[in-house]
């Protein structure tokens, strides 16, 4: 059981950015995308989810063996896609909690209602776990709300969808370290043997506080290099000067 | 997700299932029918069968005149008003009954019209009284007792004109004379139906008093006028809902409905329609407010062909409130031409617009407003928020505010917003599972959410689901 990304190159408005990218996150494992700015690693994150301004020219995603290129973007969420993103969207007049709410029922079949009580309660506890405050649910989502309280939001709404296969796009970034501590508890929260976590980030930081059993390195749109965890660290100390020097860029 | 407003068969079907809430319509049963097109005759035929007063027959005739004289109004106006063909409309259709007080009473396929579209029931639910019309006249008119004890007048204005003369003549015609446009006088030459209102003295009405207008009969034009007089210091709420089937041909609603709020007295007039798409909604809306006195126009504008309606409120006793509500949804082949009036006629008198449109596909949202404040004025304040929302390239919206200002001791505020539901928004919310057609609903509502927050609870409901379907048509 995972998700499987097999040889996919994808384009934007003809420039291709994709350009064969293999990777595999099993159930119940951890992995993080390392890479320069510009490498493709936000990209991957959006074709996975199929946003419709990439166009996949080649290879395949597929979510425990089934092909998922074919789906509109709601039904890959609703196949266990989680997409965390690096810069939420507003959405004025809607409140976090309806917000949530339509997103549960339309996991639904036709005809059967969320249980308000017992989705409130679920809502609550969870927002327990990310220490935010009550009134939250009544503001709109992700309105004026601050860089911190946006990726917060993100983790909230992670773990109320309970999806199979996560995608983190650089959910550390903007966050001081007290919400970083916050973050990284919720997602280690998340970790479980019924689940694929997938990190994207610049930084090392976060791999501090969630610790992944992979760490690869992504750039000009292809994984270049795969190690554990040791490697986050290599790359904090030496950066990604090695690409340029190493030859692991496809010429 | 498809930029083109295109809509699969399943949508359709499941569109439709749901529109048939107000798309029927019975076989005609008319025992008065004044024949197709407009003429001296046709008046004359209506006053005949409605054995109207000779000053009433007079005014009719006169206002006819007018109607000749003006001409459309398509200098300013769409053009789309050149295909209202006069001669092809019907302009009387009765049936011959009085407006009957018990529902049992009033004649089967009216009363399953107004069951399927749930008047009784919410009747039941929580209305003070009930005005049900059909076509040209009213089938049901019906308040509470106690009410009625309490002085409270709630009739047709048939009967309002013949049983409460000495009310109704002195305000009838004087908010909106005859001649304040094409639509008016041509009202006032056949109008029949409406409501006439009258609150004694500070009597504060709990519940809403409600309307319901439906068109049954097709190349029809319903032409109701509606009269509301609160006396000093008393309080109403009166809300009106609209719905015809949907025929081939066009159909013309063209109503006139004045208020009257007199001193410290409170009015607010609540419209949720949703006419079909062949309907030609042009109406005109205006309240006077005397000193202290306030008057709210709560207006929500779903469906029809072209709708032209710009509620206002003349300002005439110093610290008199007028307020226009109003939210506008333009769905293809659509145009919502909406907007307000403002007329300020005493000091300190003050004044509130806020208009929110959104355009779906071809829907075109257009706000007109105008804000007259004299230079002899002191103290006087308005407000004007429009906000519209575009839903694909292809819609269109425009604003024509007029605020006219004369002198330097008053507060005027302008604020306009354009916003689109982007890609980016639907995206986000797509991610998280939601449908395409009920993100699109879900971005609707948020935006209209705290303009929705003032209607009743019960239109409330039925708002949010009117904007539920109206999305789900509108993507593929």
């Amino acid at each position: 059981m995972s998700l499987v990304i097999k040889d996919l190159h994808a384009n934007v408005e003809d420039t291709p950015i994709l350009k064969g990218v293999n990777l595999e996150i099993p159930k119940g494992e951890v992995h993080a995308i390392m890479g320069p700015n510009g490498s493709g690693k936000s990209t991957l994150s959006k074709v996975v989810a199929g946003h419709e301004d990439y166009e996949v020219t080649s290879g395949s995603v597929s979510l425990d063996g089934e092909d998922i290129l074919e789906l509109d973007v709601d039904e890959r969420s609703r196949a266990g896609i989680f997409l965390a993103f690096q810069y939420p969207a507003e959405v004025p007049g809607v409140s976090n909690a309806n917000f949530i709410r339509a997103a549960l029922q339309a996991r639904l079949p036709k005809g059967e209602e969320i249980d308000a009580v017992a989705y409130y309660k679920d809502l609550y506890s969870k927002m327990d776990v990310l220490e935010m405050n009550r009134k939250f649910t009544a503001r709109a989502v992700n309105e004026g709300f601050s860089g911190g309280e946006k990726k917060r939001n993100e983790i909230l709404q992670m773990m109320m969808l309970d999806p199979q296969y996560c995608i983190l796009d650089e959910t550390d970034s903007g966050l001081d370290i007290d919400a970083l501590k916050i973050v990284a508890k919720g997602v280690n929260a998340m970790r479980s043997p019924d689940r694929g976590i997938l990190m994207i980030t610049h930084y090392q930081r976060l791999l501090d506080y969630i610790e992944p059993d992979y760490v690869h390195v992504m750039a000009d749109g292809q994984i270049v290099k795969t190690g554990g965890k040791e490697l986050a660290l290599e790359l904090e100390e030496s950066g990604y000067d090695f690409l340029k020097d190493g030859g692991l860029v496809n010429a | 997700m498809s930029a083109e407003a295109t809509i699969d068969q399943e949508t359709q079907n499941a569109i439709d299932i749901d529109r048939a809430k107000g798309d029927f319509h019975f076989p005609e049963n008319h025992k008065y029918d004044a024949g197709v097109g407009l003429s001296t005759d046709t008046i004359n035929y209506i006053s005949d069968v409605k054995n109207d007063p000779d000053w009433v027959r007079a005014y009719r005739l006169k206002a006819y005149e007018t109607f000749l004289s003006k001409p459309m109004p398509t200098n300013w106006a769409t053009e789309d008003l050149n295909n209202i063909h006069f001669d092809d409309i019907r302009y009387y259709l009765a049936d011959g009954q009085k407006p009957m007080r018990n529902w049992e009473d009033v004649p089967a396929e009216v009363l399953e019209t107004f069951e399927r579209l749930g008047v009784p029931e919410q009747e039941r639910a929580f209305l003070a009284g009930v005005e049900a019309q059909y076509d040209s006249e009213t089938a049901y008119s019906s308040v509470k007792e106690e009410l009625e004890k309490d002085g409270v007048i709630f009739v047709n204005s048939t009967e309002g004109l013949k049983e409460h003369e000495e009310i109704f003549r002195p305000w009838f015609g004087k908010v909106i004379p005859t001649g304040d446009n094409k639509f008016s006088a041509l009202n006032s030459a056949v109008f029949s139906g409406g409501s006439f209102i009258y609150i004694p003295k500070g009597l504060k009405v709990k519940h809403p008093l409600q309307a319901y207008f439906r068109i049954n009969s097709e190349n029809f034009g319903q032409f109701e006028r509606t009269l509301i007089i609160a006396d000093e210091g008393a309080e109403v709420m009166y809300m009106e809902g609209c719905t015809a089937p949907k025929f081939e041909s066009t159909t013309l609603h063209s109503a006139v409905v004045e208020l009257v709020a007199m001193k410290g007295a409170k009015i607010q007039y609540v419209t949720v329609q949703n006419w079909s798409s062949n309907v030609f909604n042009l109406v005109t809306k205006r309240g006077l407010a005397h000193e202290d006195a306030e008057v709210r126009w709560i207006d929500c504008n779903i469906g029809s062909r072209l709708t032209m309606k710009y509620p206002g409120v003349v300002m005439k006793g110093e610290r008199a409130r007028g307020e226009v509500i109003s939210i506008a949804l333009a769905n293809d082949g659509q145009h919502q031409d909406t907007g307000a009036k403002m007329i300020h006629a005493a000091d300190n008198t003050t004044s509130n617009v806020v208009s929110k449109s959104i355009s779906v596909g071809e829907g075109r949202a257009t706000y007109r407003g105008q804000v007259l404040i004299p230079k002899h004025l002191k103290g006087c304040k308005n407000n004007t928020e429009c906000d519209a929302l575009m839903i694909n390239a292809n819609s269109k919206t425009d604003t024509y505010p007029a605020i006219t200002v004369r002198g330097n001791q008053h507060v005027t505020q302008h604020e306009a917003s354009v916003s689109q539901v982007s890609q980016e928004m639907l995206f986000y919310m797509q991610q998280r599972g939601i449908s395409e057609a009920a993100a699109m609903s879900l971005a609707v509502n948020g935006f209209i959410n705290d303009l929705v927050s003032e209607f009743p609870m019960e239109y409330s409901v039925e708002l949010k689901r009117l904007i539920e379907l109206e999305m789900e048509g509108s993507v593929g």
